[in-house]
């Protein structure tokens, strides 16, 4: 979005930056034509001036209003259990290490739960996690029951008095009845001994529209609280999220950056904005 | 919403029909429809445009206008030069004239490299070649221990002299395996190594040594099929930084579009080889060019 024309390139130009960055095609269509009205009733003339607009009109699809907290503390004697969820491979088990991070560099205490006994070497990989930020890991043999598991960790935490309980669940497409089934029953088991406070869905920035679906689906079997967008340290830019927040409400909490520890950030909306409009 | 680009394009035709030839307002309203259904599946726009272009240019022609329903003609043409674009020459693995063949995969985190390394061994494996399988992901937490245990299940031999966890040269390994392979008779090698970004220089630049420690007989590159627009960038920046000889699509068994197929296909203009459709091993298949035109464009 260089020079002061505008015209008819212009559009072409605001709809395909939205398009290359994932948000849709029928979403960047309505984007740029609000854009386009805006632009004719405030009698705009610049290019600079449709680039503060298009980042304001992002802004508000995004709603920065939103509680994007992610629920830690524990209530009374009971931990605070946060169960990650998510389609195969856009970084559940990283994201549950690097969370169990945060929460133990804040001074508490963290279980983490290896409720995929699916996944070749899972286990040990949320053990390496354990080992590397300080956590307690609750795992049994491959092929275990997952929701046994999970209730497992749950228990294992109230008994060591630990403030959280983190559950890493296998990787599944929403498309696999069985496997949602299943992962339906790991939430109603842990909820016999303690509340579920957050429900994480993870997203792979690279993902394209089919995020939409795997947003619905998890969404309908146990009611995700919040969203992790992963991989933001590639050129992905994640707005698939944009239909995603809108549709389900269900905000978008913690961004991925990296496969470090450390590499966890609190999702801005302006950021993410501005990471859009960055190739423009 | 998501609709079918047969119903859009039929919706389209019935207000024309009887007309006999195209106009050119009518070859737009198509193109747009067409445009919609190929981005909804994740083509990559630049390719979308392409593609475009050659169907309008397709449906201006006699074949159309001679046509008793033009949107079925349309949609054939559409089906047509997806199918065009994403065959091509379509073949398997090319074996070396002198054994072993080395297969090395390459690709983004988590888009199934390690999963795909243990089901193409089974596969060869099950048409008796004696692969064998190498741990060169030194990085990712346990990517050792998940290549044994996918190799135990195929039961094809894992070399793994480094636990990995960040211990370990990744191109030392790679490069020893070849020997090791040699000196055991094994005729495949097949090399998983760690998940990077196209903008990771440092990783890319490992990827590459790999490369020319080993000179692989087929360098694939492994890519999830529910990748958005971020295709063209990933596909380009591994071509640049390690380069493939083909693509392994993966995650099939869902129900993404898969639109990644005919961006990379379109761009590199490397054959996909591989279909992955499942966790299991054997969920794994050779790539079909028609049925991957028809899941693309939902018809
Ligand atoms: N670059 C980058 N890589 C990431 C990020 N998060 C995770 N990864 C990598 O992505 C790959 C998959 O991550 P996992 O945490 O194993 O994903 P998962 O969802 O648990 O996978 P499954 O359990 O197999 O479904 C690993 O190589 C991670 O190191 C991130 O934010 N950025
Ligand atoms: N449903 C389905 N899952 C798959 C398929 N291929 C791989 N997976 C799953 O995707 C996740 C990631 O697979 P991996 O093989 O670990 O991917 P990777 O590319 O080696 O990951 P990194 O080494 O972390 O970069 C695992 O949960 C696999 O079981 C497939 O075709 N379909
Ligand atoms: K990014
Ligand atoms: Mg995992
Ligand atoms: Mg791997």
């Amino acid at each position: 979005l260089a020079g002061d024309k505008l015209d008819e390139e212009t559009w072409e130009e605001v709809e395909e930056i939205l398009i290359t960055a994932d948000v849709g095609v029928t979403s960047a269509t309505q984007i740029t034509d609000a854009l386009r009205t805006r632009v004719k009733v405030l009698g705009t003339r610049s290019a600079d001036e449709v680039r503060a607009l298009l980042r304001a009109e992002l802004l508000a699809h995004i709603n920065p209003d939103l509680d994007r907290s992610v629920r830690t503390e524990p209530h009374g004697d009971r931990p605070a259990v946060i169960l990650m969820v998510g389609v195969n491979g856009v970084g559940k088990t990283t994201t549950a290490g690097k969370l169990a991070r945060v929460v133990v560099g804040d001074g508490g205490s963290v279980v983490l739960g290896a409720a995929d006994t699916f996944r070749a070497a899972a286990a040990e990989q949320l053990q390496t996690w354990g080992d590397r930020v300080g956590a307690t890991v609750v795992r049994r043999g491959e092929g275990a029951d997952p929701a046994s598991v999970a209730f497992d960790a749950v228990a294992k935490g109230i008994e060591e008095g630990a403030g959280t309980v983190i559950i890493d669940t296998a990787g599944r497409l929403h498309t696999k009845t069985g496997l949602m089934d299943e992962l339906g029953k790991v939430k109603r088991v842990v909820e016999k001994k303690a509340q579920v406070d957050e429900v994480l869905l993870v997203l792979d920035a690279t993902t394209g529209q089919n995020g939409l679906r795997q947003a619905r689906v998890f969404a309908e079997v146990v009611n995700v609280t919040g969203i992790v967008l992963t991989k933001m340290d590639g050129t992905a830019k994640g707005g698939i999220i944009i239909q995603v927040q809108r549709e389900l409400g269900v905000p978008v909490k913690l961004v991925g950056l990296g496969e470090g520890p450390d590499d966890l950030a609190l999702f801005d909306p302006e950021a993410f904005v501005d990471a859009i409009l960055e190739s423009s | 919403m998501f609709e079918t680009l047969s119903d859009r394009l039929t919706t389209v035709f019935s207000s024309l029909r009887g007309k006999g030839r195209l106009s050119e307002e009518d070859i737009n309203t198509t193109a747009r429809e067409i445009r919609v259904a190929l981005l909804e599946a994740d083509v990559a726009l630049p390719v979308v445009r392409e593609f475009i272009a050659r169907i309008k240019e397709r449906a201006r022609g006699a074949e159309v206008s001679k046509a008793l329903n033009p949107a079925q003609q349309v949609i054939k043409i559409v089906n047509e030069e997806l199918i065009e674009v994403l065959g091509g020459e379509t073949r398997t693995i090319r074996f070396a004239k002198t054994p072993p063949t080395v297969i090395m995969l390459a690709g983004l985190q988590g888009s199934g490299k390690t999963t795909l390394a243990g089901k193409l061994a089974k596969w060869l494996a099950d048409q008796r070649n004696t692969p064998l399988l190498v741990a060169a992901d030194l990085q990712r937490p346990n990517a050792v221990t998940q290549l044994q245990v996918l190799g135990e299940r195929a039961k094809v031999p894992v070399y793994a002299p480094e636990p990995g966890n960040g211990v370990g040269d990744p191109v030392e390994v790679a490069r020893s395996s070849v020997d090791y392979a040699r000196r055991n008779n094994h005729n495949v090698v097949i090399i998983d190594t760690a998940g990077r970004l196209g903008v990771d220089e440092e990783m890319m630049r490992q990827a590459a040594d790999i490369r020319d420690a080993v000179s692989p007989d087929e360098i694939l590159f492994v890519v999830d099929a529910m990748i958005g627009q971020d295709a063209v960038n990933t596909a380009q920046a591994f071509l640049d930084g390690v380069g493939y000889d083909a693509v392994a699509l993966t995650k099939l068994d869902g129900d993404a579009r898969g639109g990644a197929a005919l961006s990379i296909r379109h761009i590199t203009g490397r054959p996909i080889m591989f279909a992955s459709t499942g966790e299991k091993l054997e969920d794994f298949d050779l790539f079909h060019p028609d049925r991957m035109a028809s899941r693309i464009l939902d018809m």
